[in-house]
């Protein structure tokens, strides 16, 4: 028969353990987050952003053209992304318990969850293989349809938000339906859909898998969406696998670029929601 | 005036015609229900990609890209078994380092944390989702390596001598198993104790105070009343975390090593399913070499659907029994 007192030391070791898992856990973050400033800010210079990557050997250059692609295929992602993720969403929100709903639930699940690598593969086999090269616009749908589930589940649960009784005010006004569902709940929700879209644009901004098979990378500086167009992503894989000590450096440069964006646009995010929702989240 | 109050009549009239025809209701109806549709559309597309590309290599090879662990393209030999093997043991040795801590962290947060830390250790924990596997990669190559090489690797192999054992046994080069395993444990904590942190919370207040009424200390409130209760919620979490570990791409690509053996040990380089693909796309030589690779692909596609398919059920199963 255990004493009460082991027991209870027992409990507070257990306690303790959970509080080394909650360190352990924080402490990848933080080294990654030391690391990058520690090697890419030094390299960080007004050259980075505007000049061009130099061949091997020459010092310097920058990232000018991957900067720009990377920026033109998160466009791309969202102009295919968000609206067709928000009518989903739309859809889900109002027709909670249909059939074609809880089809569409678990599909955008499904297609969450898949490797981004096979999503890849689908934009090459249709928007690659036949027409014959890489190209800026099959980067932005490999994208795109990365950004479909995250927005659509996101809009549901934001519009799931807004209060029925909002709703059927205007609906006793005499609002139609497809006016109160736009012009009073779509629009009372829009904070909280466009944090979805923000870190919806947050993930996939930071994709290199899908983009090997796509977009490929570009050498030059180029903005046409039919031919391969330079990544960031890319370039930091490219740059860190070579054997060249100055490449090195611009890797660090572009993952601190890159990690910048990601947690810029995820902090804002943030608090974009827990200004206007916390109080109905927490 | 007249005129005018007859404009906005005609105008509230025309508006009213608009506004109580069902046409713009309908229009609004199919629209968002097609918005719905291309999602079921774009799995189907998807799915008929990948196995159309992988066709000429399956018809041609049969099960024996997936069983066979000859993987050699100048002969034209494909068996990507090294690839499955390291898929399978890299995501594996990710879930036993990342479960407990994923865990741990999840009743931290839930149970014991103070207020005013839980937002901002939930938060940091959740912003690991958010950095860009290839950060990841470039973090392992030149951070993690050189620790897990010099620090880690000794360790085990000498000083607890380990070496002897074949999990341990061989030189230390760096890129390994038992890099692309720590690289893919962190990716995937944060989806395991995310989802662990809300099945637990959801743990009904009555369920704790039962079990301290009844004289439990914390610890065996926890392992007695919450936990068994969130069970296949957390159970959920871990096989979305395998669903990442799995179909993880660049981080895995730039530190396992990519060679095409398998082998016991944790040191020895490897190769996984994706970073097979990713690593030789770009210079298949002939038709037959890009169909193994997209067919490599398709395999890991219903591995993944599978996987989360199973993790989806789960956490549905927790939050409905929640609802009723």
């Amino acid at each position: 028969m255990r004493t009460i007192r082991s027991r209870h030391v027992v409990s507070g070791g257990m306690i303790g353990l959970t509080y080394l898992a909650a360190i352990l856990a924080t402490l990848p973050l933080v080294l990654i987050l030391v690391h990058l400033l520690a090697k890419g800010a030094s390299s960080l210079s007004l050259d980075f952003f505007t000049r061009m990557p130099k061949p091997v050997g020459e010092a310097g250059g920058g990232m000018a053209n991957a900067i720009v692609g990377t920026l033109l295929l998160i466009g791309i992602a969202s102009l295919i992304g968000l609206p067709v993720g928000i009518g989903a969403g739309l859809y889900l929100a109002e027709k909670r318990t249909t059939p074609l709903a809880y089809t569409v639930r678990f599909l955008s699940d499904v297609l969450n969850g898949l490797p981004s690598i096979v999503i890849g593969i689908f934009a090459w086999e249709f928007l690659v293989r036949p027409i014959g090269h890489f190209s800026a616009l099959a980067g932005g749908v490999a994208l795109g349809a990365m950004m479909i589930p995250l927005v659509t589940r996101t809009t549901e649960e934001m519009l799931l938000t807004v209060p029925t009784s909002l709703k059927e005010a205007a609906l006793a006004l005499g609002y139609p339906k497809w006016r109160t569902s736009i012009a009073v709940v779509l629009r009372t929700a829009l904070a909280g859909i466009a944090t979805g879209a923000l870190v919806a644009v947050a993930r996939i901004a930071g994709e290199t898998a899908p983009l090997l098979f796509t977009a490929f990378g570009n050498q030059f500086w180029s903005t046409a969406v039919r031919e391969p167009i330079a990544a960031l992503p890319l370039q930091i894989f490219a740059y860190a696998i070579s054997p060249y000590d100055e490449w090195h450096r611009l890797a660090w440069a572009g993952a601190l670029v890159l990690i910048t964006l990601v947690l810029v646009i995820s902090i804002a995010a943030r608090l974009v929601t827990r200004s206007r929702f916390g109080a109905a989240v927490d | 005036m007249t005129s005018l109050s007859a404009q906005w009549l005609d105008r509230d009239r025309r508006r009213l015609i608009l506004e109580q025809s069902a046409i713009p209701d309908t229009v609004y109806g199919i629209l968002t229900a097609a918005c719905a549709l291309f999602i079921p559309a774009l799995v189907i597309a998807i799915a008929v990609a990948i196995f159309a590309a992988a066709w000429p290599a399956f018809a041609k090879l049969g099960l024996s890209i997936v069983t066979s662990s000859d993987w050699d393209v100048a002969g034209g030999h494909f068996g990507a078994a090294p690839a499955v093997f390291g898929t399978l043991v890299s995501s594996a040795i990710a879930l036993v380092i990342a479960t407990p801590l994923a865990i741990g962290v999840a009743i931290f947060l839930s149970e014991f944390s103070p207020a005013w830390l839980r937002q901002p250790v939930g938060f940091l924990v959740d912003l690991l989702a958010a950095i860009p596997s290839v950060v990841y990669g470039l973090w392992g190559i030149f951070v993690l390596i050189p620790l897990l090489r010099e620090h880690v690797m000794p360790f085990f192999r000498d000083t607890l001598h380990l070496g002897s054992t074949p999990f341990f046994s061989g030189a230390a080069y760096g890129p390994s198993m038992l890099a692309a395993g720590v690289i893919l444990a962190i990716m995937a904590l944060p989806y395991i104790s995310a989802v662990s942190r809300e099945v637990l919370m959801a743990v009904p207040r009555s369920q704790r105070e039962a079990a301290l009424a009844l004289g439990a200390t914390r610890w065996e409130m926890i392992r007695d009343a919450v936990v068994p209760y969130a069970r296949s919620g957390i159970i959920g979490g871990i096989m979305l975390g395998l669903g990442r570990a799995l179909g993880e791409t660049m981080a895995v690509t730039m530190v396992i090593g990519n060679r095409p053996e398998i082998s016991a040990s944790l040191l020895a380089p490897g190769y996984t399913m994706a970073s097979l693909i990713a690593n030789e796309f770009s210079e298949a030589t002939n038709d037959l070499h890009l169909s193994a690779l997209m067919a490599v692909g398709a395999a890991l596609f219903v591995i993944t659907l599978i996987v989360n398919g199973i993790a989806r059920w789960l956490v549905w199963s927790v939050s409905r029994a929640r609802a009723k």
